[in-house]
């Protein structure tokens, strides 16, 4: 038992380091303070722990004779009690103090707003995030959904707000969360320092599919993340091969309009995510699968069977239908 | 004795498991549901007109998930852009006892699916079929047509008048008939 | 066990209760209406003695047969068996659900169960855990053994007593059958709005929940009054404020804490209910109401359940820890004040919930100095446990396993509480399983285990027989080891990343191993629970008879039979120390000179325990239940139509007009 647990022990550290979402990855200055603030606060609590069930063993040895009375007490062994809690209430107090102090000052780090290069508005949806990157130019804003691009080592200010219940932002590896509320906005700062795909997802239950709403924020170089932008930025490019421009038909004959939108066609629905460039994200279904054409066809044939109770409805399609919707959709880059 | 006793809890119970189911995955095979309803109560004959219904219709419009999402999809697809909140703007009101073409679920449906003269467009193709039910269970919940229980609560917004469960039960005429209180003063 | 006091041993007791002892004169100071000439028709307890006296108390205060004397008895030992039985079957069941929950988590997308079921079970699941278990599980020890730790024969207003377990009882059994008719509540056990409000949450399933608040509340505040009155009022004569046992002061300090904190419960589930049902528009930030107020309401109660929970398991730790370190508690005063300080301060930290929601820095980092402040009175209770168990002489029974286990998985959740009292970490860790594996620690830590220790404890007296020790001993090494494999893990899967309420998760994840063994030790821990239950059942029916104090304890419940005879003692016992039993081994000085053939019992000063007056306490009566019935009725109804307030009050007061009644005869006072 003991081993088993020392092995889970030390196979902490190790665990809890790798993964896409894991807090203890740190990938930006807020998280890298964080995560060493959490293994100080560990060390510290660690070792509190440590003495404390030392005292409890230690005290479980039979000190009494057998025949004593137990409401006897020796005076001297009473002072050296009460001299001994006292002190280890006072160092409780001690570490009690020293903790708030640190977890103050890293407060006051994290949460001193430095100047962003770029200011985003997500707002969160059952079951999906809603992205527009601001710009002081109105030719420069779009919206696109579930992918967030980042250019790395920049601060970027995120802005919280919601559509319909409480959802929280939360990219592990960057930063703390922060909730979405519905008629509030909250702001929240973001850094990555180096490049690299992280996962988000919401925090604060809302609903049947609370599970699957993710979000990826992609840290890249200036130039990529410039190139990026203004690809964004532009319409999408009507097809040019003839199994495309069929998808494109069905898409636009189909109940797809009605909720989804695509610049440059006339699918204007604002309800669901931008598919503008869907093709370009890693992830539909906000982070649940993979952008592939087979991917994208079993979601559009059974939207249920993958994210059950999804707003995205199941729609009539004719068998030959699926295959050149789903080739348009992934050639939306 | 104790069957009376039994029966009506059973059927409350079954009820309450109908009212409060999510059914949120639609048969994707299906095809559109065929209703064969009459517009007006006019028919050659005594007896009335023949209808078949799927009774569909009842597992909507009973059921408060279907019309919670039909209130959602009033708003996204905007049906309250000509029909306000059921008040009527440019298309007629939803909430009172006047039905050119229909009060009945399956009336609605049809008008949804296939539109009507002078405006009302025809919604075949564009929204599913699964959903249309639940918006026409949604108007059906406008004039409390529904069972309190399954109607919708005060929606998150500015609200214009009571929540649909806090309306008076509605009464919905036929078809084509125009109640006395809808009537122009002759 | 007890004899009647003689008149030299009178000198070492309070003046008073010589006067209840039927002897008159010679008292100056005595109080005018304990002066009474005795009525020659009535029969005193100074005037039989032995089995006559016991079988005769016996018939006064016992409870009737049959059903309608079932469902009136007031008897606070028949109440609180009962209320002890219901939380556990709703532990039972609240642990099922949490059984499911870990089957489905333990591979990734896995399509055991569906996310409409999933949202329910986790909703029952801390429903059930927090206001049908935890709650009323402290309560229901506190109806039990209190009134037989002060020396008296009944719960202070007994019948307000029956009646808020019949409405304890109804409430559950109709979130339950909800949950079994797909009426389950699925928006989480804390219902935050928007989700739980009228748009969000269609049907009638979060108003079940929040009905069902309403019946917790009204049956807990019904608890705690009569905890705090007989507290206060029905100690036996010579128990002076710092000769209360500890496990007394805990449900004293947790009585108040139930009053103080509840209302804000009840206050946030009747707006919502008003919001749903009525459309007003106080959560509704369109309308210019705020659903952040929702969150505040419910953490202003919702912390300090915390400590609802945990202060009745601090009295059992504090018994046992007594009991079998056969040594007086080190740091009586120390141990009262810090629950006092524990009570008070447990409202001072409910912002440390809400740190996510975009609070003010300055505000929340005012709550983290008063959330990390608690471990100090906390930290003086452990410590002072310690130490008795060092200067002690520890007898290794279950009930001493199980607190040792409470210590260690306790303190491992105190201390990462302390993590999450920090703003900062709190962003990163709150909202997942971190979080998941903190409060599991601390609750199932530190009430779980102490409970347990509490049923071996004090399963002799309820029953008269003792618990298998072998098995307690496997019980108690199975649900150590399955709790740490199913909780510890939890916290590492909540630092890579995984949130709290998710149904399922990608395999991409890297969580599927830890899930895994998280299920596995769940499994583990259900099954010692299994154990706990074969245990219970058999020792019920074939343990070797206890005797009146198996554990050679030194608190007054130890003097009563086992279990104890309706009336609880002869003659009521007269304290001299904190330890009775442990001070007079051989005779317990006691008072005589109540009726026998009235429900008369002792009422003493509120801060030097002398004998003031005596004082009938209600017979038994059907009305509780009826008016439990009727508020049951009016509580459905209004979930469905306002006009239940309306039609559902006049039954309500013709049922409460029934149970106050004034009725001439046996109940006169004098």
């Amino acid at each position: 038992m003991k081993r088993a647990f020392s092995i889970l022990l030390l196979s902490l550290p190790l665990a809890g380091c790798q993964g896409w979402q894991s807090a203890l990855d740190a990938q930006g200055p807020s998280a890298q303070a964080l995560a060493e603030m959490f293994w100080i606060f560990v060390a510290v609590l660690g070792i509190v722990w440590v003495l404390t069930m030392t005292a409890l063993l230690l005290a479980l040895r039979r000190r009494r004779p057998a025949d004593a009375d137990p409401l006897s007490t020796d005076p001297g062994t009473e002072r050296r009690m009460t001299i001994t809690v006292s002190v280890a209430v006072a160092l409780t107090l001690v570490t009690v103090i020293a903790l708030t102090g640190l977890s103050y000052a890293a407060q006051k780090v994290l949460f001193s707003h430095k100047d962003g290069a770029l200011t985003l508005l997500v707002t969160g949806q059952q079951w999906w995030w809603k992205i527009t990157y601001e710009n002081e130019q109105p030719n420069l804003v779009f919206t696109t959904a579930n992918e967030i691009h980042i250019p790395v080592g920049k601060p970027v200010l995120i802005k919280l707000e919601s559509a319909d219940v409480i959802h929280s932002f939360w990219v592990p590896n960057l930063t703390g969360k922060m909730d979405a509320i519905p008629g509030r906005q909250n702001q929240l700062q973001i850094q990555a320092d180096r490049p690299g795909i992280y996962r988000a997802q919401c925090a604060e239950f809302c609903g049947l599919q609370h599970a699957h709403m993710g979000m990826l924020v992609v840290a890249e170089p200036k130039e990529d993340f410039e190139r990026w932008r203004n690809h964004q930025v532009s319409s999408a490019i009507p097809p040019n091969d003839p199994e495309r421009q069929r998808g494109m038909e069905v898409f636009l004959s189909k109940p797809c309009i009605m909720c989804h939108q695509v610049r440059g066609t006339d699918a204007g629905g604002k309800v669901a995510p931008d598919l503008t460039h869907v093709g370009s994200r890693r992830y539909i279904g906000a982070g649940t699968l993979e952008t592939t054409r087979g991917n994208i066809a079993a979601w559009i044939i059974d939207p249920h069977g993958i994210k059950p109770g999804v707003n995205m409805p199941t729609i009539q399609l004719e068998p030959d239908e699926v295959q050149p919707l789903a080739s348009y959709l992934e050639g939306l880059k | 004795m104790r069957t009376l006793l039994i029966l009506p809890l059973l059927a409350f119970t079954l009820a309450a498991c109908e009212r409060e189911d999510r059914e949120y995955r639609s048969n994707p095979v299906t095809a559109e549901s065929q209703e064969k309803i009459a517009l007006v109560p006019l028919s050659a004959g005594p007896g009335g007109p023949t209808e078949q219904r799927s009774g569909l219709g009842k597992e909507y419009e009973e059921n408060a998930f279907h019309i919670s999402q039909g209130q959602r999809f009033y708003v996204w697809f905007n049906c309250n852009g000509c029909h306000a909140n059921g008040g009527g703007d440019s298309g007629p009101a939803l909430m009172d006892d006047r039905w050119i073409y229909g009060g009945q679920i399956e009336n609605i449906v049809q008008t949804i699916r296939e539109g009507r003269p002078n405006g009302m467009p025809s919604f075949r193709g564009k929204i599913p079929d699964d959903q249309i039910w639940q918006i026409a269970a949604y108007i059906r919940s406008m004039g409390r047509n529904v069972p309190k229980p399954a109607a919708p609560g005060r929606k998150d917004d500015m609200s214009p008048g009571p929540a649909e469960q806090r309306r008076p039960p509605g009464e919905v005429i036929d078809g084509g008939q125009v109640p006395p209180s809808a009537q122009m003063p002759q | 066990m007890t004899k009647a006091i003689t008149p030299h041993e009178l000198d070492a007791v309070p003046e008073v209760t010589r006067l209840a002892t039927g002897e008159r004169g010679g008292v100056s100071g005595a109080r005018s209406e304990a002066d009474y000439s005795p009525d020659p028709k009535e029969l005193r307890d100074d005037q039989v003695d032995g089995p006559e006296l016991t079988a005769r108390l016996a018939k006064t205060w016992g409870t009737q047969k049959g059903l309608i004397g079932a469902l009136s008895t007031v008897d606070h030992k028949v109440i609180g068996r009962r209320y002890i039985i219901t939380a556990l079957f709703f532990l039972f069941l609240g642990g099922l659900s949490a059984v499911a929950m870990r089957l489905q988590l333990a591979r990734p997308e896995s399509s055991l169960i569906g996310p409409d079921l999933y949202n329910q079970l986790f909703t029952m699941h801390g429903t059930t855990m927090m206001f049908l278990f935890g709650v009323p599980i402290g309560e229901a020890f506190a109806v039990y053994l209190v009134p037989l730790m002060v020396g008296t024969r009944n719960i202070a207003f007994p019948r307000l007593n029956a009646f808020s377990y019949y409405v304890y009882l109804f409430g559950g059994l109709m979130i339950w059958l909800a949950f079994m008719l797909n009426i389950g509540p699925d928006v989480g056990w804390f219902a935050y709005v928007p989700l739980s409000g009228p748009e969000f949450s269609p049907g009638k399933r979060a108003d079940i929940w929040a009905q069902m608040i309403t019946f917790t509340e009204v049956a807990g505040i019904s608890v705690a009054i009569s905890v705090i009155v007989t507290v206060f009022k029905l100690r036996a004569p010579g128990m002076t404020l710092d000769r209360i046992p500890l496990f007394v002061w805990a449900e004293l300090i947790n009585s108040f804490v139930i009053i103080f904190a509840m209302p804000a419960v009840v206050t946030a589930s009747a707006l919502l209910l008003m919001d749903r049902l009525v459309g007003t528009h106080i959560f509704n930030p369109a309308e210019g109401g705020d659903a952040l107020l929702y969150q505040h309401l419910f953490w202003f109660f919702g912390h300090p359940e915390v400590y609802i929970i945990f202060l009745p398991a601090t009295g059992w730790v504090s018994a046992i820890v007594v009991t079998f370190a056969r040594r007086q508690a080190f740091g009586y005063i120390a141990l009262v004040l810090s629950l006092i300080a524990t009570g008070f301060l447990s409202f001072g930290l409910w912002v440390h919930h809400m740190f996510t929601t975009g609070l003010p820095q300055l505000g929340a980092s005012f709550f983290t100095a008063s959330s990390m402040l608690i471990a100090i009175p906390n930290g003086i209770q452990i410590f002072c446990w310690i130490a008795t168990l060092w200067d002690g002489r520890p007898v290794f029974r279950t009930p001493l396993l199980f607190v040792i286990g409470f210590f260690f998985i306790f303190v491992a959740g105190g201390l990462s509480g302390i993590m999450l009292a920090s703003v900062p970490l709190d962003a990163q860790v709150h909202d997942t399983f971190f979080v998941v594996a903190h409060f599991h620690y601390v609750l199932i830590g530190g009430n779980v285990f102490p409970l347990i220790g509490a049923i071996y404890y004090w399963f002799p007296k309820f029953t008269g027989r003792m618990m298998n020790e072998r098995l307690g001993k496997w019980h108690f090494g199975l649900a150590f080891i399955g709790f740490n494999v199913a909780f510890f893990p939890m916290h590492i899967t909540g630092l890579m990343g995984m949130p709290r309420r998710v149904y399922t998760y990608l395999p991409e994840m890297g969580w599927g191993n830890l899930n895994m063994i998280s299920t596995i030790g769940a499994a583990v821990f259900f099954g010692s629970f299994l154990l706990f239950l074969y245990n219970i059942v058999t020792s019920a029916r074939r343990g070797p008879l206890a005797g009146p104090n198996p554990w050679n304890a030194g608190t007054l419940e130890w003097a009563s039979a086992s279990p104890p005879m309706p009336q609880n003692f002869d003659r009521i016992p007269i304290v001299t120390n904190r330890e009775p039993l442990w001070a007079h081994r051989d005779s317990l000085p006691v008072a005589a000179g109540l009726s026998v053939e009235n429900r008369e019992q002792i009422v003493s000063t509120v801060t030097a325990g002398r004998a003031d007056l005596r004082e009938s306490t209600p017979e038994p009566s059907i009305w509780p239940f009826l008016s439990a019935v009727a508020i049951t009725i009016l509580f459905v109804g209004s979930m469905f139509t306002p006009w239940a307030l309306v039609w559902g009050t006049p039954p309500l007061a013709l049922a409460l007009i029934g149970w106050f009644w004034p009725k001439a005869g046996t109940e006169d006072e004098r």
